[in-house]
């Protein structure tokens, strides 16, 4: 069952990847590189899964009810941040390259080589 | 102040001073600005400098938020280091310091509304690097990587006006982002495992368990993120697309310090997270690694030679320089890191003044293609003579501290695998020889006038906007004088006796796994003794043997009548390979991992 996750996780990842080398559009890269990072939120929630637990609040619950492990949820969080700023970023330096040089396509990029 | 509350202030000086200046920027006058940042990035050294001199010949441990080991259980963030780790966030701080003092009459113009930008950004890179340079817990270490990279995507493509900067940021940033998010696939696994998040904290939980595929596959991801930041090939196709395109203050805090921290990373985790028992064996760290140092040395050295765009040039000789640290740290031995060490202060100085000097010529010409500046650099004599001083040094030229570093290195190579002098002799004669030939054309006009031939492609480097605009064409003081004063600093790296003693027995406690986990968890730890690292006779004859060399290759490459040939053949397949297209190189970086994961996996 575990190794499902890690294998769901991986096949995401791998998704990503491939659609990140066969991509004729940037903006499109970009999504991929979303969908290669959104393998690690489903590899850390797997890891963190209790059968049975619940969220990890105790406000009215007794401490004694088994939860889900809360550090990789804060992971997670972080992960998702990081994530949208640098998404952002990348489709902000997408965004000047069509607008000013009008294209997206990497085809079309071919200042730096050699 | 106590020793542990200098760790976190040294992430939180820059950071601060990055909020004030985006805020405060445009609403000051230029000068005012300028000389705020300065003060912070100077407050930032002095912070560093006072950890230096107080860790002393031990380590340095800060729990953030008095979130301390219970139990030998821990969720809380350790900040842990020694003088190397220290050492390079110091030389990061000391850098940016440069580069702000640099840029002071960089960017006359900046956009109006968003003054200031420039250097928050930078103090925001400064505080990525030295919060990556400082920590003593994977998770964090990740949010710091990409914090640094983040930053340095967004200073790559700082100047919108041209497509090649945005091209250069967007390949940086996918392909860094990517591996970045591996590297948090592995840590994944590991915190799966041993519900650790820290380096020492997972080691010794790791103790406990076999090396199976888990770890082998959680060893192969985490190390994915620092060794494409550190640009070890086939990883480090985005360095010279980015290097070649990013303003020029921005080269130099990338060149100089960002790609070592990436190796940086990947030997400290290595050491403390994976080399104990049931971990990664250490032959099999060695072999692999050395194999990839040797690879990525080469073909930086190879691809350094062929550019005519002096950026780029300098950009593939930091991939092959990198190679040679990977060497030194796949080594693994106390002396071998020592000189490491000893090579990227060294090396950071060099560099770093270089690419200053191709910014005082792009000022100046619009120009930082080799060819097309042929003999115009005479009217920058001074710039000529930091240039070659700057090749020489990368060459290894004693008493400069990259050959110092590098005798040192060579020494513990050469008790193991002697034929690996031939390849750090040859890749520094290589890099040093482009420079100097560079140096010699542009600045002295030297040999024949360079044909153009287009039977590769190839990235020229002419018709750059020229980031500097003013009515008067004199180059500003500080672009010249802080070049000089960089040099100097790569020469006083060399010469001080105490830097190599000092970085010796810090090299000497970064070799010690125990000792780090002891730190971490409150025990003493009695260290060895620290590796010799000082200057030979052999390690004289070495670096004046590299410099011989490169002064051959530079002479010749102006003077001896051109050959086609069977080179031509082997090395244009190889730049063909350099597309600049992200779609290759995301290729790449798969094929990398699959080919640690295989090569690691065959030889447990």
């Amino acid at each position: 069952m575990t190794l499902l996750f890690f294998l769901a996780a991986g096949w995401i990842f791998l998704a990503g990847v491939y659609g990140m080398v066969t991509s004729r559009n940037i903006i499109r890269t970009v999504g991929c590189l979303a969908v290669a990072q959104s393998s690690t939120y489903v590899l850390l929630l797997a890891v963190g899964f209790r059968r049975g637990g619940t969220s990890p609040y105790f406000t009215d619950t007794s401490t004694r009810t088994p939860v889900v492990d809360p550090v990789v949820q804060a992971l997670a969080l972080t992960d998702v941040v990081v994530g949208a700023t640098v998404t952002a970023l990348l489709l902000a330096l997408a965004l000047q390259l069509r607008k000013r040089h009008g294209t997206v396509d990497p085809d079309a990029l071919t200042g730096l080589r050699g | 102040m106590s020793t542990a509350d200098l760790l976190p202030l040294a992430i939180a000086i820059p950071l601060i001073g990055a909020a004030f200046s985006a805020l405060v920027g445009s609403r000051l006058p230029r000068v005012a600005t300028d000389l705020l940042v300065t003060v912070w990035a100077a407050a930032g050294v002095a912070d560093l400098v006072v950890l230096w001199l107080r860790t002393g010949d031990g380590r340095a441990v800060s729990w953030l938020g008095g979130w301390r080991l219970r139990h030998g259980e821990s969720v809380g963030i350790v900040l842990v280091n020694d003088r190397i780790g220290i050492g390079l966030a110091l030389l990061t701080a000391v850098l940016v310091l440069a580069v702000i003092a640099y840029s002071w009459r960089y960017f006359d113009e900046p956009p109006a509304e968003h003054a200031g930008t420039f250097p928050a950004l930078i103090l925001l890179f400064d505080a990525g690097m030295c919060g990556f340079a400082l920590t003593g817990d994977l998770f964090n270490a990740f949010v710091f990587f990409e914090l640094m990279g983040a930053v340095a995507y967004a200073l790559t493509g700082f100047r919108i006006e041209d497509p090649r900067p945005l091209q250069g940021a967007l390949t940086f940033g996918v392909i860094n982002s990517l591996a970045a998010y591996g590297s948090l696939l592995g840590i994944g696994l590991l915190y799966a495992r041993t519900g650790e998040l820290g380096f020492a904290q997972i080691s010794q939980k790791l103790t406990g368990h076999r090396a199976d595929a888990l770890l082998l596959t959680a060893f192969v991801l985490v190390l994915t993120g620092p060794l494409v930041k550190g640009a070890v090939a086939p990883f480090h196709f985005w360095l010279p697309d980015a290097h070649a395109v990013a303003p020029t203050p921005v080269c130099m805090l990338l060149s100089g310090v960002m790609v070592e921290l990436g190796v940086y990373g990947a030997a400290r985790i290595y050491w403390i997270v994976f080399s104990g028992p049931h971990g990664i064996p250490q032959h099999v760290f060695h072999d692999t690694f050395v194999a990839a140092g040797v690879l990525t040395a080469l073909v930086g050295a190879v691809m350094c030679w062929k550019q005519r765009n002096l950026k780029r040039m300098l950009a593939f000789s930091t991939v092959s320089h990198v190679g040679m640290f990977l060497v030194g740290l796949a080594l693994l031995t106390p002396e071998a890191t020592a000189g490491t060490a000893l090579y990227v202060a060294g090396h950071a100085g060099a560099k770093a003044a270089l690419f200053g000097v191709t910014g005082a010529l792009l000022d100046r010409f619009g120009s930082v293609d080799e060819h097309s500046l042929y003999g115009r650099g005479r009217e920058l004599p001074v710039g000529g003579v930091l240039f070659v001083l700057g090749g020489l040094a990368l060459a290894g030229l004693p008493p400069f501290g990259t050959a110092l570093g590098k005798a040192v290195a060579e020494h513990a190579a050469q008790s193991h695998s002697p034929w690996l002098l031939a390849v750090f002799v040859l890749a520094s004669a290589a890099t040093g020889a482009a420079v100097l030939r560079a140096a010699l054309r542009v600045f002295a006009g030297a040999g024949r006038r360079p044909l153009d031939r287009h039977e590769v492609p190839e990235t020229t480097g002419g018709g750059e906007e020229p980031e500097i605009r003013g009515p008067s064409r004199r180059v500003p003081l500080p672009m010249l004088a802080v070049p000089a004063l960089l040099l100097a600093g790569s020469l006083a790296v060399g010469l001080l006796p105490a830097v190599s003693t000092q970085l010796a027995q810090a090299a000497r406690l970064f070799t010690d796994r125990v000792g780090y986990v002891a730190a971490v968890y409150g025990h003493s730890h009695a260290a060895g003794m620290p590796p010799a690292a000082d200057w030979t006779a052999e390690g004289i004859a070495l670096g004046l043997t590299s410099v011989a060399l490169a002064v051959a290759f530079a002479c010749a490459a102006l003077w001896a009548a051109p050959r086609g040939g069977g080179a031509h053949r082997v090395v244009a397949p190889l730049r063909r390979l350099h597309s600049g297209h992200m779609g290759d190189y995301v290729g790449w970086l798969i094929v990398g991992v699959a080919v640690l994961l295989v090569a690691v996996r065959a030889q447990l």
